[in-house]
């Protein structure tokens, strides 16, 4: 909608900032909580509230977590058509929300779900959207929402505002802004509704859910990434980066190499004609590093790369560079996770990731 | 019975050789090779083996300037049966918003047209197919925006389009999450965006490649369509980029080997530095 006049005396909660926390039930994805303690910190130089917008079944359950994390106030939207998530329903149920209350910031998850309902929302309001942002911040004179985000490839970094439209509305990328310290015995207002929503043709429903297991965990959820290439030389070697993914909780993927020999299947393979991964921790191993491959992993927060060639150019872009044989070197690096987690007196232990490392 | 499918195509840089201008921090993008997004040519794969199924008719639709016509005479050649590009002025500088208001301006029109000239199952278009993103813009926006302006029911992530079943006009599709994939049914009409995991592009067959010399690429203006002009291009935008520039260098970081170094040195001091990052290897959760 136009960038309407602020209506006083409506339902409240004029120019809020929200969050959308994507759910299932009691579980809540990360990247919702760490989008609250920036709305929070965002709100505040607006001087409005933070609040969290919790769609479907269990919303009263995730209202004192929401608080004790930075809103202030929560919206709970129920109904029979909102379990299991489905676009149209939560996007109904989302525009008619924000229609009511006239938000001026929205934020939700760069997850395929969050991006599937902002882009939806974001048609439905006739507003702007900012995709999988990597940071925000308030223009200290015209207040407005600033989103910068990678654009080609993350050849080039850029900075979107909406100025005429309201709400202003992105989506950020999981493990972008710290997850915040809860705060418990922080309160806030509940504001619950069950809206009626229009029966429409249009109607999605899920028949069936599989969820990924151990070496098959999806590229882009997965934390750790281990990568190998054709210094691999054939495909029974994989399993030594599974070993290491397995240990790390990882996943392990490939470059296209490695794929077009037949070792690995393409629904792993890193780069611009494959996926563009952003693990906190991505391991390169016996791979050369072309621009096709970096494509899809320069966004890595921490790079390691094991190559025997000094002048590979994966070490231009490497963290750590270890040259030498990746068929050595992965077994010592095997040995010393399983020897910290031994001291560390876990069993079955994974690697535990304490901060959000680098923006 | 046939399907009616339109496949959003859009002509991109090769990003991996966009850059900025140290100099002048602008966008370097002259001489750079412009390609089908990759992902809009495994939309386009998903469409034509759904014709080789059920039958059909297949219109490539791009919106971009007049060169965008290279990349819709290439899905002629892998057996498009209709190329329309969107080019015009007013279509320049458009931001999502504004690309979903035209090129869904483009469906109305295809879909009046088919029902005209009673191609697919005589309900307009019956599926939208779209990459899952650019590779330029990466937004994965333009596909679900399409779904609500033509009030199509909206499937995203697609990566294994299983069944069409025109009777009940309903299609079952995989959808790729983060966590899992989950089986899908939706109700026809539909748009549908898909990921890399479906099929890659066959080769275009030398028969293919001789009737698509023949077939002409439609260019449409904004006249053609039935849109107001404040709504198109940059004017129809709420977006605009305020500043670009060029990301962080990665740095070549530490190197671990040396002489003298043993591999298993070399492991500790690798764990190590990734626990003074914040990464520490312990009990889950603990
Ligand atoms: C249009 C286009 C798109 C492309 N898209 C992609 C893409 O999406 N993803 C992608 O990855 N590539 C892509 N490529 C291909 C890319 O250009 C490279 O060819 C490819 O990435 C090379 O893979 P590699 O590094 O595994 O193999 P190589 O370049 O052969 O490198 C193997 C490396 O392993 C090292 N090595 C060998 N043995 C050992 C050992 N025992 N121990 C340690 N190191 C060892 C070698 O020193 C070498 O550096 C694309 C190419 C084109 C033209
Ligand atoms: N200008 C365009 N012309 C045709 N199709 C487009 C255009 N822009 C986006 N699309 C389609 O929408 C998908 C998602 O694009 P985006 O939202 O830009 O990431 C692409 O994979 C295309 O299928």
């Amino acid at each position: 909608m136009k960038k309407a006049a602020r209506r006083s005396g409506g339902d409240g909660g004029d120019g809020e900032v929200w969050v959308v926390v994507e759910h299932e039930g009691p579980d809540v994805a990360p990247v919702s909580w760490e989008l609250i303690g920036e709305a929070r910190a965002l709100a505040k130089e607006l001087g409005v509230r933070a609040a969290a917008v919790i769609i479907g079944a269990g919303g009263r359950e995730l209202a004192g977590p929401a608080f004790s994390r930075g809103a202030a106030a929560a919206y709970l939207v129920s109904g029979p058509k909102l379990d299991p998530y489905s676009s149209d329903p939560h996007c109904q149920a989302l525009v008619g929300l924000a229609a009511r209350h006239k938000p001026q910031i929205i934020l939700l998850g760069a997850t395929t779900r969050g991006r599937d309902l902002a882009s939806a929302a974001a048609t439905e309001l006739e507003t702007g959207l900012t995709a999988d942002c990597t940071a925000l911040s308030i223009d200290p004179e015209k207040k407005l929402l600033l989103q910068t985000r990678p654009a080609f490839g993350g050849n080039v970094m850029a900075t979107i505002i909406t100025p005429n439209h309201q709400p202003q509305m992105a989506t950020v990328r999981p493990g972008v802004f710290p997850p915040p310290e809860p705060v418990p015995g922080d309160g806030g207002d509940i504001i619950a509704s069950r809206p009626r929503l229009k029966t429409t043709a249009v109607s999605v429903k899920q028949l069936e859910f599989i969820p990924d297991s151990g070496n098959e965990i999806s590229l882009q959820g997965a934390k750790v990434i281990v990568a190998g290439g054709r210094g691999l030389k054939a495909a029974r070697n994989f399993a030594l980066l599974e070993e290491l993914a397995c240990e790390l909780g990882g996943a392990v993927a490939a470059s296209r190499a490695a794929v077009d020999a037949g070792w690995i299947s393409a629904q792993r393979q890193v780069g611009q004609t494959g996926q563009t991964v952003r693990p906190v921790l991505y391991f390169a191993m016996g791979i050369s590093g072309a621009v096709q491959h970096l494509a899809g992993m320069q966004a890595s927060d921490i790079v390691v790369a094991v190559n025997n060639d000094p002048e590979a150019p994966i070490f231009e872009v490497a963290d750590y560079g270890i040259v030498g044989d990746l068929f050595a070197v992965t077994p010592t690096l095997i040995e010393e996770v399983k020897r910290r987690k031994a001291s560390a007196g876990g069993n079955g232990g994974a690697l535990r990731i304490e901060t959000g490392t680098q923006k | 019975m046939p399907i009616n499918s339109v496949v959003c195509i859009k002509q991109v840089p090769d990003t991996s050789q966009v850059r900025i201008d140290p100099e002048t921090g602008s966008l370097v993008r002259q001489g750079i090779p412009s390609v089908a997004n990759p992902y809009d040519l495994y939309a386009l794969e998903t469409a034509l083996s759904i014709r080789d199924r059920h039958g059909g008719f297949i219109t490539a639709l791009s919106m971009g300037p007049p060169q965008a016509e290279e990349v819709l005479r290439k899905t002629l050649g892998y057996g498009a049966d209709r190329a329309v590009l969107l080019s015009d002025r007013a279509f320049a500088g458009a931001d999502t918003l504004a690309t979903t208001y035209a090129l869904a301006a483009a469906v109305e029109k295809i879909a009046a047209g088919s029902l005209v000239a009673n191609i697919g199952s005589g309900k307009g278009v019956d599926i939208v197919f779209c990459g899952k993103q650019s590779i330029d813009g990466d937004t994965g926006q333009v596909g679900p925006g399409l779904a609500r302006r033509l009030s199509f029911s909206q499937l995203t992530y697609v990566c294994s389009l299983l069944e069409v079943d025109l009777k009940a006009m309903r299609v079952k599709a995989w959808r790729q999450r983060e966590d899992g994939r989950e089986l899908l049914q939706a109700q026809m009409p539909v748009a549908v965006t898909v990921t890399e995991q479906c099929s890659s592009i066959r080769y275009a067959s030398l028969p293919g490649l001789i009737a698509a010399a023949k077939k002409p690429v439609e260019v449409w203006s904004a006249a053609d369509l039935n849109v107001e002009r404040g709504r198109l291009g940059l004017k129809g935008s709420p977006t605009r980029v305020s500043k670009i520039f060029a990301p962080p260098a990665r740095q070549r970081g530490e190197a671990l080997s040396g002489p003298g170094k043993s591999a298993g040195e070399m492991a500790a001091s690798l764990f190590d530095r990734l626990a003074d990052r914040g990464l520490k290897i312990g009990r889950r959760g603990g």
